[in-house]
This record gives C-alpha cells, sequence and structure tokens, in this order.
C-alpha cells in the first residue's frame, strides 16, 4: 500500500499548519518596534529557550545525566569545540549510567 | 557591466561561502538530528506508516517533535486515523517557532520579510540554536542560515528512510547515551551564548518556569512557557535598569 487520501490529508494538514507557524513568528516580529521594551524582550528569547529546552532533562534527578551535563560544560569551555564536548558527553553519560547501574 | 558581473559574482560567492560555512557549522548538531531521524524511521514503521508517508511526512512537515507525536496518533487502517487531532498536535507543538523565527528578524531587512517567512519552513531547532549563535558572535547570514537548514533537513530525509528500512535492527539510542546528544547540544549552544551577567536573571527563571511546567503541564509547552516567562524577565530587568 503506498498511501491513502486520509493519510494525504493529515500529512498535507501537518505541513500547513507547521509551516504557518514558523513563517508567522517571522511576519509578526517584523511588526514589532525595534526598539525599547519589544527588541529587549526579543534580544532575551534565544537564551531563555535554550534554557527551557535544557533545563527540564537535567532536573529529573538522574545524576548520570547531571555528570555528564557537567563534563559537557567543562569540555566546551576549556575547548570551545560543540563536537568534542557532545561526543565526550554522550560517553560520559554512558559510562556514568554503567557505573551507577552496576 | 563589467563592474556589475563583479558584484554579482562576489555576492555569489560570498552566498556560496556562507551557505558552506553554516552546513560546516551544523555538522555537530545534525549528527543529534541524525540519531532522531534513524528513530522516528524505526518507530514509523512500527505505527503502521508506509515508506512513502515516510517520505512525504519527513519531506513536508519537517518538525521533528511533531513527527514523533503524530505516531502515537497514527492508525494503520486509513478509515480510523484522526486527520484533525494530527494536525491540532502538529500546530500546538510547533507553537514555539513562533518565539524561534522571530528572533531571525536581524537577518532579513524589513522589506524581505515577506520571501524569508518562505524560507522558515527550512528552520529546525537545532540549525536556530547554532544560526543565533553565530548571530550573537557579530556575524550570521540568510545563506548560513539556509546552508544548515538544507544539511539538517537532508539528512533528516535520509536517516528517517534508513530507520524505517532497517525497521528494530537499530538499536535504541539510549543504549549508547546517544539520547544525552540532544541535551547536550542546546547545553553547549546555551553556555556559547552567555554574555555576562545580565543573562542570569532570565536563563534562570525560563530554567524554572520550563521544569515546573514541564511536571505541571503535557506535551511541551515547557519551552514556549519558560521562553516566554524567562525573555520577559530579562526584558523587564533591562528597562528596570535603563539599558536598550
Amino acid at each position: 500500500m503506498w498511501t491513502s487520501p486520509q493519510a494525504l490529508a493529515a500529512i498535507l494538514g501537518m505541513a500547513l499548519v507547521s509551516f504557518a507557524v514558523k513563517a508567522l513568528g517571522l511576519l509578526l516580529a517584523n511588526r514589532l518596534p525595534r526598539h525599547g521594551f519589544a527588541a529587549a524582550w526579543l534580544r532575551h528569547v534565544p537564551g531563555a529557550v535554550l534554557a527551557s529546552l535544557v533545563a527540564p532533562a537535567l532536573a529529573t534527578g538522574n545524576p548520570a545525566e547531571l555528570i555528564a551535563a557537567l563534563a559537557t560544560g567543562l569540555v566546551y569551555w576549556r575547548s570551545r569545540s560543540l563536537l568534542l564536548a557532545m561526543a565526550l558527553g554522550v560517553l560520559t553519560v554512558y559510562l556514568a549510567r554503567l557505573a551507577l547501574a552496576g | 557591466m563589467a563592474w556589475a558581473m563583479q558584484t554579482t559574482l562576489s555576492n555569489g560567492t560570498r552566498f556560496a561561502d556562507q551557505f558552506f560555512a553554516g552546513a560546516r557549522a551544523c555538522i555537530p548538531v545534525v549528527l543529534s538530528v541524525a540519531a532522531y531521524g534513524m528513530v522516528w524511521g524505526v518507530l514509523a514503521r512500527g505505527a503502521g506508516l508506509s515508506q512513502l508517508e515516510v517520505l512525504l511526512m519527513s519531506g513536508l512537515v519537517f518538525a521533528g517533535s511533531a513527527q514523533f507525536v503524530a505516531l502515537d496518533l497514527w492508525t494503520a487502517t486509513p478509515a480510523t486515523l484522526p486527520i484533525g487531532p494530527l494536525i491540532l498536535a502538529a500546530l500546538v507543538i510547533n507553537l514555539r517557532y513562533l518565539l524561534l523565527t522571530a528572533t531571525l528578524r536581524p537577518l532579513f531587512r524589513p522589506d524581505q520579510t515577506g520571501r524569508g517567512a518562505l524560507m522558515m519552513g527550512i528552520v529546525s531547532d537545532e540549525t536556530w540554536a547554532m544560526t543565533m549563535l553565530e548571530m550573537q558572535q557579530g556575524r550570521g547570514t540568510i545563506a548560513f542560515l539556509l546552508g544548515g537548514g538544507v544539511l539538517a533537513y537532508v539528512c533528516w530525509l535520509l536517516t528517517t528512510l534508513l530507520g524505517f528500512m532497517l525497521g528494530s535492527a537499530i538499536a535504541d539510542p539510549a543504549t549508547y547515551g546517544l539520547d544525552f546528544a540532544f541535551t547536550a547540544t542546546f547545553l553547549v549552544l546555551l553556555l556559547g551564548m552567555w554574555k555576562g551577567k545580565a543573562d542570569l536573571l532570565p536563563w534562570a527563571v525560563a530554567a524554572l518556569s520550563a521544569t515546573i511546567a514541564s511536571h505541571l503541564v503535557p506535551g511541551n509547552w515547557y519551552v514556549l512557557i519558560g521562553g516566554l516567562a524567562g525573555s520577559l524577565a530579562g526584558a523587564i530587568a533591562d528597562s528596570v535598569r535603563h539599558v536598550d
């Protein structure tokens, strides 16, 4: 079976709303003032969004993730390399889970 | 005429340079995209999607978290497919993109935003974050965003298909700690954005409210809630201190 009209409708609908939301963000931002409070707010959005993506994953209270997060941060601070920090973070979480499980 | 050609040529070269710089810079974050793509492909097969449907959904929807939730709602028999709930779920889960693409405004002149809006379909969390980091260091261009975006798009398409074809031959990424790649990526990108003590309050407010929201509200509303709370706290703090 290739696909069905129902599946096609669902996928096209999902695609449309996903694109609309992404496009709308930029279009709305273009109407915001470029100075003052709105501009300051927009400047703080990236950091706040990234902090919101990371914090709940680390706050689950799992020590392996906390140790790995610390290692990731440390490696990035010393090396300024995203790839290296990520690789060692993944390795640390792998080893920490083995150690903590055993 | 000669100088006009010269400008076009150098503009073209500059675009290509930036495009490939964006793609190159996004290689580490795209590895995380690839890991998730494989997992999604495996799960999509289990949920009863056909190969064509996998290709269509990854190619047209191109939104990881929305696609994962869609699998929970998907049914193998077309007659029972919940079309409305699937579309609504995609809308709700992607609402955070309102915040993400809003911050890309500085890349476009005010008269360019119409065309820019058409490019926003290629934006994903990972390549957005990479472009933000680039912009914060005084660089960052449309071409950089597109370079990373195209790489992530191609990678998502290929790895979801690969996951679908290999099926359960692929191990759960958590076995090798690969699920941590997502957290590690965004943690590093966050650290890279540190500019000074003024970031402490908005980040702390964002982290705290996102963590609380993740416990109280189902789904990924916590990104939007934390992002809004943190950025508003930062803007209020700025206006109290009279910085602009």
